[in-house]
């Protein structure tokens, strides 16, 4: 089995590529691979889009790769296979960013992604830290992961989705933050799970067992 | 609800933790990815690295060890000391580090934040402050921070020679792109007698993005103060967790038992 983590040129893609290396080799979850090439996205059976970074400047950087996200939209919207985004990698998985200019994103998963405007002004953004999940609908990826449990967010845009059902998970920052999306074979996640400690490495394993 | 973080930081040099660290069951104390686990395990919430001689020969010794904390802590990991350019950024990035902090570069020209933010995010860039108390008032109450570099021992200086403000710089890299601001006041740092709550108050009060206090702490009700009479988002410690005076976990109740709230679990 093959996992590739897409190489885009964002942000801190070693500890993804640690992490998920370490689950794979735990649960004997066959390969990780970070990869640029749409013929490796092709050919692999999980994709994860991570990622760290400005929206516009990140879709830029996917769209600069010849057949890159054709390759990813094809194996992920046709052929159904599971798909992570983390953080930025989530997203872009939304109708449109707000983030400097108005960017259209994959438009997977209905919603906007709008600056953080917590109604305590005294609140700092970016939202930065640990803060405690609240499970809005249970997903096979979750197993084991409950209300209450910390995972680690940094960013200062968040994807409010239009569809209540395809909202996962959400925290509390004076107002909702949307932190898990999801319908399908695809998922993805505002929060880093590769720096969530547990919570993270259980997210990450799950995802490498996932057979949706 | 999002938790106040505690941050051990580790003083490196020579690809080895100075100052020392004395955990109980440690295999070797002066190993920073040793240390590193040992925090990870005790619930620390972030850690940061120091690069104190940072010099470009120590610059692979940084990125090896950033490397194999990345293997072995899935925590967030911040790296400062000696970060000049967009490419440091992006070699510690691609090493492991999570943010990068840079310090004297940005007090040099604070235009690198923005050139860094535009390319990596805000999220991951850091701006380390060293600042002291230089002016009172008749009662005694401070009302001037001004920055120092070279360890708190030069005043540092805008083109016409003037001291700069350490809450006009904050607000200035904060317009540039800063993520986070690393505060510390070279004034108690090292002392034990708390950390200058005033600066921290002043600057944190000044920007929307978090500040994390540093300098000074000598008992769990400073780490208390430094929130709330600091306004810190964050309480940043190196000696009194290396030499076991307390655990993150004391620290971690500590501070929730005085109503702050932290990640207990």
């Amino acid at each position: 089995m093959l996992t590739a983590l897409v190489d885009y040129d964002s942000g801190n893609l070693h500890s993804a590529h640690k992490a998920f290396e370490r689950m794979a080799n735990e649960r004997g979850a066959g390969t990780i691979v970070v990869t640029s090439e749409a013929d490796v996205v092709a050919k692999a059976d999980r994709i994860v889009l991570p990622g760290d970074g400005a929206f516009p400047a990140c879709k830029a950087h996917l769209f600069d790769r010849s057949g890159l996200f054709e390759a990813i939209e094809e194996a992920v919207t046709v052929k159904a296979r599971p798909f992570m985004g983390i953080c930025i990698g989530m997203q872009m998985m939304a109708t449109r960013g707000h983030e400097y200019t108005q960017t259209a994103g994959f438009d997977w998963i209905s919603g906007d992604v709008v600056k953080i405007a917590p109604s305590d002004a005294t609140l700092k953004v970016p939202h930065m830290g640990w803060n405690d999940l609240m499970i809005d609908h249970p997903h096979a990826v979750l197993d084991g992961v409950e209300t209450g449990d910390h995972a680690y967010f940094v960013h200062s845009y968040h994807f409010k989705v239009a569809k209540d059902t395809e909202r996962l998970a959400h925290v509390d920052y004076a107002g909702d933050i949307t932190a898990i999306v999801g319908r399908d074979t695809m998922i993805g996640f505002q929060f880093h799970p590769e720096k969530s400690q547990r919570a993270g490495l259980r997210i990450i394993s799950n995802f490498l067992g996932w057979a949706p | 609800m999002l938790k106040t973080r505690i941050i051990p930081c580790l003083d490196v040099a020579d690809g080895r933790v100075v100052k020392g660290v004395n955990f109980v069951d440690l295999i070797d104390a002066g190993d920073p990815v040793e240390s590193a686990r040992a925090y990870d395990l005790a619930g620390a919430d972030e850690l940061c690295f120091l690069d104190i001689h940072a010099t470009h020969e120590n610059r692979g010794t940084m990125y090896d060890l950033a490397t194999r904390t990345a293997e072995q802590c899935f925590m967030p990991l911040t790296i400062g000391g000696g970060v000049r350019t967009t490419e440091d950024v992006r070699n510690l990035l691609l090493a492991g580090a999570d943010k990068v902090s840079f310090n004297s570069a940005a007090v040099a020209d604070p235009d690198v934040i923005a050139r860094a933010a535009d390319r990596f995010g805000s999220q991951c860039i850091v701006c380390a402050i060293d600042a002291k108390t230089t002016e009172w008032d008749a009662d005694g109450a401070p009302t001037k921070w001004t920055i120092f570099t070279h360890g708190g021992r030069k005043a540092a200086l805008d083109a016409d020679g003037t001291p700069i403000d350490a809450v006009e710089f904050a607000k200035l890299i904060e317009a540039k792109g800063a993520g986070e601001i690393l505060l510390t006041s070279m004034d108690r740092d090292g002392t034990r007698a708390g950390f200058n709550l005033a600066m921290t108050r002043t600057i944190a009060d000044a920007v929307k993005i978090p500040v994390i206090a540093s300098g000074g702490v000598g008992t769990l009700d400073h780490l208390v103060e430094g929130v709330t009479k600091g306004h810190a988002s964050a309480v940043l410690a190196a000696s009194i967790f290396h030499f076991g005076d307390y655990t993150i976990q004391e620290a971690k109740e500590y501070m929730a038992s005085q109503g702050i709230p932290m990640r207990l679990n």
